[in-house]
């Protein structure tokens, strides 16, 4: 079940990429349908990664806020940067800290961690176990809960609904 | 007036890439000279584009794809060289 | 619609260039990273927006779509190898810097 899930998802990614950087005339739609299949049964046991999206409502609905929540921190971040930068003195207080995740999947992580890169003042630098470390551009919190309430409990709550 | 507006934004972004490219020559570490030739290359990328839609040929928009993926790729192997260097 | 598009596309570069700007002045490659990663992705986003509104009848939005999310996703993996391909090799963070949990860690062991 998990690897039909996985395959059919890796032939839709598949497809609409096809469908994105070509035209719609009829062979084309074919051929990139044809190349896709075959992709996805020759890669199965590769994409089996992608089995840990969820796919009931309540998870495609928590996918769309997702989203809107990201490009929301990623504008905030760009303007925190910009303003440190744009100041003489550079107001910066930099440090690494280690914060704990409570997502399982791998998925699940990739997306997190990259998240965490692109929301404001902070940078994923390496993942051990269920800790991240984390570069932090101005260190508020000395200790592990309190980095982890103020860096990645917002996202965790979806990506926990969205990969389980 | 759209048109100019488009222009400006053209010229500040290669003004960025002058900056990338003096932290590349000036850079202590290889991994500074690294960071700054990823953003360089995305500079490029949205200038390229740009270019695409200003001269007219939409093959600069394929050029531009090619060129984000091998730049990720790069960015990628130099930091496993980088890695294994110590 | 096409003057949108020039405002956003203008807005882009500004962020493009304060990345840059960031890059150039921040003390250490951590930092560097920060200022580059963020402001890139998101000048290049609005940047690509703003051009492909201001020519809408090129029938290329699929492809303008594709780079937007391919610069999305990778960006931040190239720069979270990076950074940590700094830190294994050794290149320290600047004195300003108050802690180094990763550091610590990987004295103590802990980090394996």
């Amino acid at each position: 079940m998990r690897k039909a899930k996985s395959a059919f998802l890796g032939v839709i990614i598949l497809f609409a990429i096809w469908v994105m950087l070509t035209d719609t005339s009829r062979q084309e739609l074919i051929f990139g349908g044809a190349t896709a299949l075959l992709i996805a049964a020759l890669f199965h046991s590769r994409l089996t990664v992608l089995g840990d999206i969820r796919l009931n409502p309540k998870s495609l609905l928590y996918m769309v806020i997702y989203v809107f929540v990201f490009l929301w921190e990623l504008l905030k971040s760009n303007i925190d940067v910009a303003l440190r930068v744009i100041n003489p003195r550079l107001p910066i207080n930099p440090g690494i800290v280690k914060v704990k995740t409570s997502l399982k999947s791998p998925l699940g992580r990739a997306v997190l961690a990259n998240s965490i890169t692109l929301t404001p003042g902070t940078l994923t630098v390496e993942m051990k176990n269920d800790y991240f470390y984390i570069h932090w551009i101005d260190v508020t919190s000395d200790d592990i809960e309190g980095a982890t309430k103020a860096i990645v409990s917002h996202f965790e709550k979806y990506l926990e609904t969205i990969f389980g | 007036m759209a048109d100019t507006i488009y222009n400006v934004a053209a010229i500040i972004a290669l003004i960025g890439i002058v900056f990338t490219f003096v932290r590349m020559l000036l850079g202590p570490t290889v991994a500074d000279r690294t960071v700054a030739l990823d953003a360089m290359t995305i500079i490029a990328i949205s200038v390229i584009v740009y270019l695409g839609y200003y001269l007219n040929r939409i093959i600069y928009l394929d050029v531009a794809i090619v060129y984000a993926l091998m730049s990720f790729i790069g960015v990628v192997a130099v930091a496993r060289y980088i890695e294994g260097k110590k | 619609m096409e003057l949108t598009g020039s405002i956003i596309t203008l807005t882009g570069s500004i962020v493009l260039f304060l990345g840059a700007l960031g890059i150039f002045r921040m003390p250490d490659v951590y930092n560097r990273m920060q200022a580059g990663t963020k402001a890139t992705t998101l000048g290049t986003v609005l940047f690509l927006i703003g051009v492909s509104l201001g020519h809408p009848g090129c029938g290329c939005q699929g492809k303008i779509f594709i780079l937007i999310v391919f610069i999305l996703a990778t960006n931040p993996v190239s720069s979270n190898a990076l950074a940590r391909a700094a830190h294994t090799a050794g290149i320290k963070l600047t004195d300003r810097s108050v802690k180094d949990d990763l550091k610590d860690d990987t004295e103590t062991g802990e980090a394996k």
